[in-house]
């Protein structure tokens, strides 16, 4: 399995929704019976994009979509799979639920901080790495997991784990 | 109808109805947190479960209709036991630091702890943090007393349509607050106060003005002139225990007076000058092709609502300055001249119905020379605040007069309190401006009432004038969709920002319902039908001001006094 | 010795199964065929006499559900699939979505045409993006073969399927929540009544069915009814697919009759208790449902054998937990995970959970209370029962029994 970078966007450049995004955004939203359908799918291409949803994007989808601002941030704030602030390029997502914890999920995250030298929700200096714990992946078969980015990585040990992080440099 | 079973009695209900309506009409009283008139129940709070025989789960009255031969327990031991441990887990969190608050005394929260007779700290507690949001000029927010009822997202969301505030995260994480954390003042928000309104703790409040009037009163170096609006007299009695709907002019000017302020004008003087300005303005658009429909401009939440909203119709808003601005303008120019004292020492108060009136009052091109018309606004729950730190008995007062020269005022004037009254005096003054001759029935039914969109045709010589009226900022949103959508009919729009217009803005007497709303504009509507001069154009201060000093209406002056414009606001920045 | 029945996972081991043709090739899409062949309201039928009830956790009878759609169509009917599978311990419907996409795709393309619908989603929980994309390419697959878009196999039926996917919110599998999301909004479930039924999505009425029920519904189409309730136990009906994690040496999905017993599915499915250790708990229907001691997992796995246990079969996820498990570990990980997912809406979940969560973490910290169990059974007991929807008390009831159960265990933390 390989994992694509997520877009990890540095400093203080404009985030912007090309004409190409907004044209897709405007595009989906018109296949719904109601257009707000669009929102959580157009908020999943920012972050495809960004790799978080920040504000000034959220404000230019609402504004596209002529809904409030607030509206979008009201529902962007509800969902944990957006990021309210930058990630790093690979940010892993460790299970802490039940299963996962009863087959050492603990134990991997403690190892992944120590090898990243990162504590959860920091990203790394170079702006590669970040940590955080998730709920339930729905993959409790094959705990622990994590997902890297969009992908799944089950059955892990912390052997398995070095080996992802390394195929990651 | 049919019958249900309440604590053992029989009681009638509405098929359809929810329970906590069929136990209002038998007077059982439940407590509610979440609740709202006029919206669909919530069920956030669950302040008002009750017991309904055969069911596992306790059942939320405001959200469970009504079966036949439901039979319910309202204040069983669960129920009771329920209701108690909500309220601790929401106190549990809550900073109780009551003896400071804004809503000391007055506070649905801990009148509800009160009910349910919590006496100790049982839980653990950690309470919520958040800063105090002073950014508004109209409105201050204190999220750690926010208890997540949701009133105040539910009332600017689905009755002003305006969005300014939102549900943020989720779970025990979730706050009221803006996009991106901004403040209130950076927010949306037309100020119009309505989450004010139903806010049931010290979350929401008006920024207040008390220590400021306090100061100028206290200081002999000003010269403290008070203006009250149309709505005050017949909503300030509730503050002081009167039947809803009391008319208390005399006493609140007798009040005024006994607190120290010089002078105690009557902004329903300022609205029969609104109507001569406004009326004239109507007939000009008509005769020489202005924008049209004129739409009023009295209510700023309305003014700002437009301006974010609809920046292309900001021209059919008609240019004549609200009520509160035309006194403010008077006052500091014709009066400062007259009695010879220099603006900057002439301190302006208004009380208003209104917090967006504080705002206004904020606008820069409220003022001339640095010196803005009005020095401090308070609401009808400041001046009650006001009146009691004062420490006047105010049932014992003896009734005063207001002063010349703009305590003079007519019916129609007074009548801008209530949703449709603007329309009213306008027509009554504009047939006569345009006819020379009087309506026959000087009452304008059509135009009344506190709900909806209501429109009415007037003959006014070869002209059918169509005009429409509404109150609430969602009614306000139908009609202005109409206009962008190209509907040309109408003449001449009144719109109101509060539901039901000022007697139910955002500045009054909380735990006000529909009934309360009605009786307030009936008290108007009574004063308008027993007095003599119902008409503005025939007030004599009016006639007197317009001779001595304005000219004529939408002549130099009244242009560079009474008249405005308005800006288009960005809102996705 | 247990046996396993195949009707959901009889194509799961076979490769391939996201290309149509090979679906169709082993059986695929016979079940449409016949049903287009009769009346809507005779597969509504069909499904009751199936004794088919539903997957997600509930238990609703599937046909019953259907029958409550308005007799008179004057807006569009909608079908809603559940997907957003998020019960801790259950990974199901992946499997079937995964391995099988065609059968979940028939299923609603039949169930479809048996409540009117014009139209249906595949909500699908959000971190399953693989998965969802795979959807899609095998709903253009269908579209392609005319079985699915307009007039289907020629019988003037006409239905689309859209996917949906999540944003990571276990609220979102209660079905008002969830067709609050699909319109954009916060994941808050709506009060009821109205049910779905009759106000659903964009207001019209909805049926909402989870993965594994829909995909049962070929399978009675292409059999009948008698057959798939054959599949089932004397005392209930079908097969079920059972995820077992935990410390068990062979975690993952089975299927088995419904009604298979616990005891036996932990034996002879999963292979036992993992490194030999011996048994301390199960939690038997994913993490809402009351846990179980060792000397209580004699249990048949249906749902009213379960409740009669006072447990639940919920969405069958089975965790396994061996003699060396903190029990007041996983009450925190329990309550950690409710209180993470609490919408937020409704007071006594919302601070409910949120301050069983705070007393918790003090005495596993050391810093708790005698006082401190009575509280929280106190708090369980009023939660339970006054909230908006089941979240809040299932999170409460599932940590105030594992209190009860284990009570020692918690005592000692007390200093």
């Amino acid at each position: 399995m390989s994992t694509t970078p997520s877009p990890h966007v540095v400093g203080d450049k404009e985030y912007k929704l090309s004409q190409q995004l907004k044209d897709k955004i405007t595009d989906l939203s018109a296949q719904y019976p109601e257009k707000n359908s669009v929102i959580i799918p157009a908020l999943h291409l920012i972050q495809d994009e960004f790799g978080w949803v920040p504000p000034a994007a959220m404000r230019q989808m609402a504004q596209l979509l002529n809904i409030a601002s607030n509206t979008v941030f009201g529902v962007a704030s509800f969902y944990t799979m957006f990021n309210n602030k930058p990630v790093g390029r690979y940010h892993i997502q460790i299970c802490r639920n039940i299963a996962c914890s009863l087959n050492g999920s603990k134990e991997l995250l403690e190892h992944i901080m120590k090898k990243l030298g990162i504590q959860i929700g920091e990203v790394s200096n170079d702006g590669k790495f970040s940590v955080s714990t998730v709920e339930c992946l729905g993959a409790c078969g094959s705990a622990p997991v994590m997902m890297v980015n969009d992908v799944y990585y089950e059955n892990l040990t912390e052997k398995k784990v070095d080996q992802i992080i390394k195929s990651l440099e | 109808m049919m019958q249900i079973e309440v604590n053992n009695k029989k009681i009638q209900a509405e098929p359809g109805e929810m329970i906590l309506t069929a136990l209002k009409r038998a007077g059982i009283h439940v407590p509610t947190l979440c609740y709202l008139e006029k919206l669909p129940p919530a069920g956030r709070c669950r302040i008002c479960v009750v017991e309904v025989e055969g069911r596992k789960d306790l059942v939320t009255a405001c959200s469970t209709p009504v079966q036949e031969n439901m039979k319910i327990k309202t204040h069983s031991p669960r129920v009771l036991n329920t209701r108690k441990k909500i309220l601790e887990l929401l106190l549990s969190n809550h900073p109780d630091d009551c003896l400071y608050c804004v809503r000391n005394g007055q506070c649905d929260l801990r009148q509800l702890a009160d009910e349910m007779y919590i006496r100790t700290r049982d839980l653990p507690r950690n309470v919520k943090k958040g800063e105090i949001d002073t950014s508004s000029l109209s409105i201050v927010r204190e999220p750690s007393k926010c208890i997540l009822c949701g009133r105040c997202v539910r009332v600017c969301a689905e009755i002003q349509t305006v969005n300014a505030i939102e549900i943020m995260q989720r779970g025990s994480l979730a706050y009221v607050g803006i996009e991106d954390d901004k403040g209130m003042g950076e927010s949306w928000c037309i100020n119009c106060g309505q989450c004010v309104v139903v806010c049931p703790t010290g979350a929401l409040a008006e920024k207040s003005h008390v220590e400021m009037v306090k100061d100028a009163l206290g200081d002999p170096k000003k010269y403290v002139v008070v203006q009250h609006a149309p709505s005050i007299s017949v909503t300030l009695a509730e503050e002081f225990g009167f039947p809803v709907g009391t008319d208390v002019d005399c006493l609140m000017v007798a009040a005024f007076r006994a607190m120290g302020f010089d002078r105690v004008f009557d902004t329903s003087f300022s609205a029969d000058l609104t109507i001569m300005e406004e009326g004239s303005e109507l007939v000009h658009r008509l005769l020489h092709g202005g924008k049209l429909p004129m739409m009023t401009s009295c209510s700023p939440g309305w003014v700002k609502f437009v301006e974010q909203f609809y920046p292309e119709l900001t021209e059919n808003v008609s240019t004549c300055k609200s009520p509160q601005q035309m006194m403010g303008a008077i006052i500091k120019s014709f009066f400062s001249e007259r009695e010879n004292i220099k603006p900057e020492d002439i301190f302006s108060v208004s009380i208003m119905p209104c917090t967006a009136k504080k705002f206004e009052a904020n606008r820069p091109e409220m003022g001339r020379n640095g010196v803005s018309d009005v020095d401090a606004v308070l609401t009808t729950r400041e001046l009650a605040e006001l009146i009691r730190l004062y420490g006047i008995d105010f049932k014992s007062l003896k009734p005063e007069e207001a002063d010349d020269p703009f305590g003079q005022r007519t019916t129609a004037g007074k009548i801008f309190g209530a949703s449709g009254g603007v329309m009213e005096a306008a027509l009554r003054s504009g047939y006569f401006l345009v006819t020379g001759k009087e309506l026959e029935d000087l009452s304008i039914e059509p135009v009344r009432g506190l709900e909806g969109i209501r429109e009415a045709k007037i003959k006014v010589n070869d002209l059918e004038l169509h005009v429409a009226v509404t109150s609430g900022l969602g009614n306000a949103r139908k009609l202005m969709d109409q206009v962008r959508a190209g509907r040309k009919d109408l003449h001449f729009i009144e719109i109101m920002t509060c539901p039901g217009g000022c007697i139910a803005g955002g500045g009054q007497p909380r735990n006000a319902d529909f009934e309360k709303f009605k009786a307030r504009a009936q008290s108007l509507y009574t004063i308008d039908k027993n007095e003599e001069i119902r008409v503005s154009h025939k007030n004599p201060s009016i006639i007197r001001l317009y001779d001595e000093f304005l000219g004529k209406p939408l002549g130099e002056k009244s242009h560079k006094l009474l008249h405005t414009h308005y800006k288009k606001r960005e809102l996705y920045n | 010795m247990i046996s396993e029945k195949k009707a959901l996972t009889r194509h799961a081991d076979v490769p391939g199964m996201d290309v149509i043709d090979h679906y169709i090739k082993d059986g695929g899409y016979q079940g449409l065929e016949k049903a287009l062949k009769r009346v809507p309201q005779d597969i509504v039928e069909e499904v009751k006499k199936s004794f088919l009830r539903g997957r997600g956790g509930a238990g609703f009878p599937t046909g019953l559900k259907w029958s409550f759609l308005p007799k008179e169509k004057t807006k569009p009917f909608y079908l809603v699939c559940n997907a957003d599978e998020g019960e801790p311990g259950t990974f199901k419907d992946r499997i079937i979505m995964e391995n099988d996409p065609f059968l979940l795709i028939e299923g609603m393309t039949i169930t479809g045409y048996a409540i009117r619908a014009d139209l249906g989603f595949i909500y699908i929980r959000g971190e399953f993006k693989w998965i969802a994309e795979k959807l899609e390419k095998a709903i253009e697959q269908a579209k392609k073969k005319n079985l699915l878009g307009k007039n289907i196999l020629n019988s003037n039926y006409c239905f689309d399927i859209k996917v949906m996917r999540g944003a990571g919110a276990y609220i979102c599998g209660e079905e008002t929540a969830l067709l609050e999301s699909i319109e954009g909004k916060r994941g808050e479930p709506r009060t009821k009544p109205p049910f779905p039924a009759n106000v659903g999505l964009y207001g019209c009425p909805t049926i909402v069915n989870n993965v594994e029920t829909l995909a049962c519904i070929p399978f009675i189409l292409q059999h009948d009814a008698e057959t798939f309730k054959l599949m089932g136990s004397f005392q209930a009906a079908g097969t079920k697919l059972y995820g077992i994690s935990g410390h068990v040496n062979k975690p993952g999905v089975y299927e088995y009759p419904m009604g298979t017993n616990l005891k036996d599915l932990i034996q002879y499915a999963a292979g036992g208790v993992k490194n030999s250790k011996k048994l301390k708990a199960v939690i038997p229907g994913g993490l809402s449902a009351t846990i179980l001691k060792a000397d209580e997992i004699d249990v048949n796995m249906d749902f009213d054998s379960c409740l009669k246990k006072d447990t639940m079969l919920g969405s069958g996820g089975i965790i396994v937990m061996d003699e060396d498990t903190s029990i007041p570990e996983v009450a925190m990980t329990t309550i950690n995970f409710f209180t993470h997912e609490s919408c937020g809406q409704c007071a006594p979940c919302r601070e409910g959970l949120a301050k069983i969560q705070q007393i918790l973490k003090n005495l596993l910290a050391g810093n708790g209370t005698a006082n401190d169990l009575k509280t929280i059974d106190e708090l369980a007991n009023i939660i339970n029962g006054s909230t908006l929807c089941p979240l809040g008390e299932a999170g409460a009831l599932a940590v105030n029994a594992m209190i009860q159960k284990f009570r020692p265990e918690f005592e000692s933390l007390v200093n």
